[in-house]
């Protein structure tokens, strides 16, 4: 049913990812798709990586260790943004088109009373795209 | 990632897709992770992460000087004003003669091959067009200061010229004129002014905030360290930036930025209310500035959870076609002829009094250089951790030439033609019209003065208000990043609640000390910030020359 699995990773909070991956993984494996791996970063030195080349191997490597074994290798897609905190979703939206993804498999956070001001990722990205948008709550 | 045996990062060899490698500089080798003296929770569903020591103290400080601003109000004025008197009558000299140094620095790194180099590595590629970047790094640099000063500068400097030397019993002039003034010579008195005033609006200013934002720049990008203020003293101190020795500077800077931020944002809403008086008739005092700073602060803090794309580059944009607009109309209505042969006039008036007036030593004039450059180097240079950071942040994959060019030289030639424009017609109206309305009115209304005697005055003093309040939330807007970015210990990413947060105190700040008073307290605290500051810029010259030279440079 899916060829093609996006799953947004976020290299510097990796323990809040355990579900979605575990998720995307186990779907991959289910319909024989591919995954493919987004990651978002800045031009400045972060804590995952000092520069976007560097987060990028880190992805990709990232990548190959996470993907079952299912025959379809898996990719690695970064995003560089000047300012991620309030870009992550637009380019979110973009990474879809780009890598030709046909389900969405994301973590997000419980809704609490701050989203009325500062939404979730994930709302937005499912409301501003065709395909399925799988959110994993922790 | 890290800890993975069976997969070791490896910074230095080529990654697989990546057309060149961008990162052919020379990283600094550290154990240092960005981050990692970092406090990160969830408290009540709003993220946070802050760097713990830096955070904390520089709130604590902020705090604490708010308070004794508001409580002694007097007191506090006399002891940062005594400060700032000392510094003004006992390092003029090493504050002018730091300013020089600067901008020697930047002139000859244009010329020399250093120049090549290119910041983010030998293949970066830039990350904003030209006109998005030079709007963002001119509004963030002057904005207020320019629809301030633009009139009231050159217009006090002419009288004050005109009105020629004269000595106290103690042998000190007691005179406000530039240089040896120019009594009874209105010509001269034209040229003068209008050098004085392209002089601290020119290449000094620029070349002190080119400083902070290359080294920084050059430390981050280039050396992978985060971006913040303690990266440029890695030359020098080494891995103890990681400790105290950089936390204080860090804290430093943010005190700078905030009270020179709010000082500034209480200029801008004293001239947008006075606009809004003489515009509209909206009654000035405390109601009226209160109101305009929390809404300004509001429009700031939705442009700073829209982010820098979406919002403070838009805004920039916006503003610099306003602000040209405004000059246009200024030059074709004003005295057009005077302001074209004025700008290549002044231009050379201002490069033959530049020796003079850059000069720091002997200087007879000592009203002019202690308590207008001086105080304006100190005002520049306590500005200068936040333009230079946020410069820095925006100017990723320019060549150090091509970054010196449009953070030096064309800023100042349009300051040039900025001052010319406002100050030529200004001066004009009062000599040749015999108006004398500006010249008697206070600072911030001087510029709605001038306007009104021109065709479309209630447009164009329009404009200008619009111009002030813009340019006001891009100010709040860049400086909530930097205060944010540096109190995160150099994350760019840090949750947005916090940008909100620090958006939010530095209105509070300024209607504080505006209702409270103590907005002069903390002006002359903000000053005698740049003192200090001065000598993390000589450290800059020296950590820009070093690590330029351990750079690969570019075709």
């Amino acid at each position: 049913m899916y060829q093609s699995i996006m799953v947004p990773v976020d290299l510097a909070h990796l323990d809040a990812l355990e579900k979605p991956l575990t998720v995307a993984a186990d779907m991959a494996r289910h319909y024989n798709a591919q995954l493919c791996y987004v990651g978002v970063t800045t031009s400045q030195p972060s804590s995952v990586a000092r520069t976007p080349e560097e987060y990028e191997q880190k992805l990709k490597a990232f990548a190959q260790e996470h993907a079952p074994d299912n025959g379809q290798a898996p990719t690695a897609r970064v995003y560089n943004s000047h300012d991620p905190v309030t870009d992550l979703d637009d380019i979110l939206i973009k990474a879809i088109v780009d890598v030709g993804a046909d389900l969405v498999v994301m973590g997000t956070h419980l809704p609490h009373h701050i989203d009325a001001i500062m939404p979730a990722n994930g709302s937005k990205v499912a409301a501003h795209s065709n395909v399925s948008v799988f959110l994993v709550r922790p | 990632m890290d800890n993975k045996p069976d997969n070791p990062p490896d910074t230095q060899s080529e990654s697989v897709g990546v057309p060149a490698p961008e990162g052919a500089a020379n990283l600094i080798d550290t154990d240092y992770k960005i981050g990692q003296d970092n406090y990160q929770a969830s408290p009540m569903g709003v993220n946070i992460d802050i760097h713990g020591a830096v955070f904390v103290f520089s709130s604590l400080i902020v705090l604490a000087f708010v308070i004794l601003a508001l409580a002694l109000p007097e007191q506090a004025t006399d002891w940062f004003g005594a400060a700032k008197d000392w510094i003004n009558s006992n390092m003029t000299w090493f504050i002018l003669l730091s300013a020089n140094i600067f901008v020697v620095l930047c002139l000859v790194l244009i010329v020399t091959p250093l120049g090549k180099v290119r910041i983010g590595g030998a293949s970066a590629t830039p990350d904003f067009s030209y006109l998005g970047w030079f709007s963002m790094l001119f509004a963030a640099g002057m904005g207020i200061g320019l629809m301030f000063y633009g009139v009231a500068e050159p217009l006090t400097h002419y009288g004050t010229s005109l009105g020629g030397t004269s000595m106290g019993e103690n042998g000190m002039r007691t005179d406000w004129a530039p240089l040896g003034a120019a009594a009874d010579n209105p010509a001269a008195a034209y040229s003068l002014s209008m050098a004085a005033t392209i002089f601290h609006w020119g290449l000094h200013p620029w070349a002190i905030y080119a400083i902070v934002a290359l080294s920084l720049a050059i430390f981050s990008y280039n050396k992978g360290l985060p971006l913040t203020v303690r990266s440029m003293f890695y030359p020098i101190l080494g891995e103890r930036i990681w400790g105290w020795p950089g936390h204080v500077i860090d804290i430093l800077a943010v005190f700078a930025t905030l009270f020179g931020l709010a000082t500034s944002l209480g200029i801008g809403a004293q001239q947008a209310s006075a606009g809004l008086t003489h515009l509209f008739g909206i009654p000035g005092g405390n109601t009226t500035l209160v109101l305009l700073i929390a809404a300004i602060t509001a429009v700031a803090i939705v442009s700073i959870v829209a982010g820098v794309d979406k919002g403070v580059k838009r805004l920039s944009e916006a503003n610099m076609v306003l602000a040209f607009l405004l000059l246009m109309f200024v030059i074709f209505v004003g005295p057009t002829l005077l302001i074209a042969t004025g700008f290549f006039k002044n231009l050379g008036s201002y490069f033959t009094e530049l020796p003079f007036l850059s000069n720091p030593f002997a200087r007879d004039d000592a009203n002019f250089s202690q308590g207008w450059t001086t105080f304006y180097w100190a005002w520049w240079i306590s500005w200068s951790p936040f333009v230079g950071m946020f410069i820095a942040r925006i100017s990723r994959g320019r060549s150090v030439r091509e970054f010196l060019t449009a953070v030096l030289l064309v800023p100042s030639t349009i300051s040039v033609l900025w001052m010319t424009a406002f100050g030529t017609t200004a001066i004009n109206q009062l000599q040749e019209e015999g108006f004398e309305g500006a010249k008697n009115a206070d600072l911030p209304v001087q510029l709605f003065e001038v306007l009104g005697q021109l065709p479309l005055a209630e447009i164009t003093s329009f404009i200008g208000i619009v111009l002030v309040i813009v340019f006001f939330v891009t100010s709040s807007d860049s400086g909530s990043l930097v205060i944010d970015t540096i109190t995160a210990g150099g994350k760019i990413d840090a949750p947005k609640p916090q940008r909100v947060f620090w958006g939010v105190i530095e209105g509070a700040i300024a209607i504080a000390l505006l209702v409270g008073g103590g907005l002069a307290a903390l002006q002359s605290a903000a000053v005698a910030a740049g003192l200090p500051f001065t000598l993390v810029l000589l450290v800059g010259c020296y950590a820009i020359v070093k690590g330029l030279m351990s750079e690969p440079r570019g075709k």
